[in-house]
């Protein structure tokens, strides 16, 4: 039996070049698709699925994002509001949008995002206090669906 | 003047540790706060305030009025669309579409520009359903692509919260 014996290194050198590309990769592709418009995006907000949902070809000039939860709370600009509260809000930022002279309260879309439980009549007087502040452009928002949803499973 | 040679390293060691523990550090920042948005989209209705629509020029085409029925648990009780009732099964907002397309078809789709549908709803119904009847009524996916049917939609003014109060035709 012959026995041999491997030189000892006196110090450990480590390539570490594969891990730092890896690891700068990582971190590109997470700088690439990290969503920094989550203010406008409620976790809580299950939306209605539909497959004609679909995203707008150009980004609304002037976006307006009203949410409601399924207890029907709703969600207005980072703020938990009563129906009130909604109406105040948004005869607020109805004068702030007139105030401006190069903005129109035509050219703002109000996104309506409700939860797939959501009550219709509470969506519908959302809707209405919209149009009493002026506004009249509307998006209801779904989720994408790949399959058709008429039919339910 | 006194040229001092220094003696030059081959090897130039650098300090790798730091930049790694911060790399490292980003790495499990990104991971932490990284979250699966859906991707979302939208059905854009333009419905001006009731008194500025009244001043419209009223089109010469009648609404269709699309009528959803509510059972007290916010579920579809009934869906008919101009005295037509669809039921609530599983199919009723297929067969919707299926008569809606028929209608179109019937009327050679150039009168579908014009023709408006009303959504009539229930003030406790699921919204779920106001979306799948506007699914059913602006468009289908054939073959992969979208087609259009009544793209004009509006929303008849939100009914009484009480039960007892819900207007009837």
């Amino acid at each position: 039996m012959r026995i041999t014996r491997s030189k000892v290194a006196t110090s450990a050198e480590m390539d570490m070049t594969p891990m730092i590309d890896v690891t700068f990769q990582l971190i590109a592709f997470f700088l690439f698709v990290l969503n920094f418009s989550e203010v406008d995006v409620d976790q809580r907000i299950n939306l209605p699925a539909s497959e004609l949902a679909r995203p707008p070809d150009a980004p609304y000039a002037q976006p307006l994002t009203v949410q409601m939860t399924a207890d029907d709370t709703i969600l207005f600009a980072g703020d938990e509001l009563d129906e009130i509260g909604l109406q105040s809000a948004l005869m607020r930022e109805a004068q702030i949008i007139r105030a401006y002279p190069n903005k129109k309260l035509s050219d703002t879309t109000v996104v309506v995002r409700a939860d797939r439980g959501a009550k219709t009549g509470k969506v519908q007087e959302i809707i209405q206090m919209c149009q009493q502040a002026g506004f009249d452009m509307f998006a209801l928002r779904g989720k994408q669906s790949d399959a058709s949803t008429l039919i339910e499973p | 003047m006194k040229i001092r040679h220094r003696e030059r390293d081959d090897k130039i060691e650098l300090a790798m540790t730091p930049m790694i523990d911060i790399v490292f550090l980003l790495n499990v920042f990104f991971l932490f706060t990284f979250k699966i948005v859906l991707p979302e989209g939208d059905f854009n209705v333009q419905m001006p305030s009731a008194a500025a629509a009244r001043a419209a020029e009223p089109s010469e085409i009648l609404p269709l009025r699309l009528v959803l029925k509510a059972a007290p648990t916010g579920e579809l009780a009934d869906l008919h669309l101009a005295g037509r009732s669809f039921g609530n099964g599983r199919d009723a907002f297929a067969q919707l579409q299926a008569y809606i397309r028929t209608q179109v078809v019937a009327e050679g789709g150039a009168a579908a520009d014009e023709q408006e549908v009303e959504i009539d709803a229930d003030y406790n119904l699921n919204y779920d359903y106001v979306v799948r009847a506007i699914t059913a009524v602006t468009g289908y996916i054939e073959d992969g692509r979208p087609h259009k049917l009544i793209e004009r939609i509006k929303f008849t003014p939100p009914k009484s919260s009480e039960p007892g109060a819900m207007s009837r035709e």
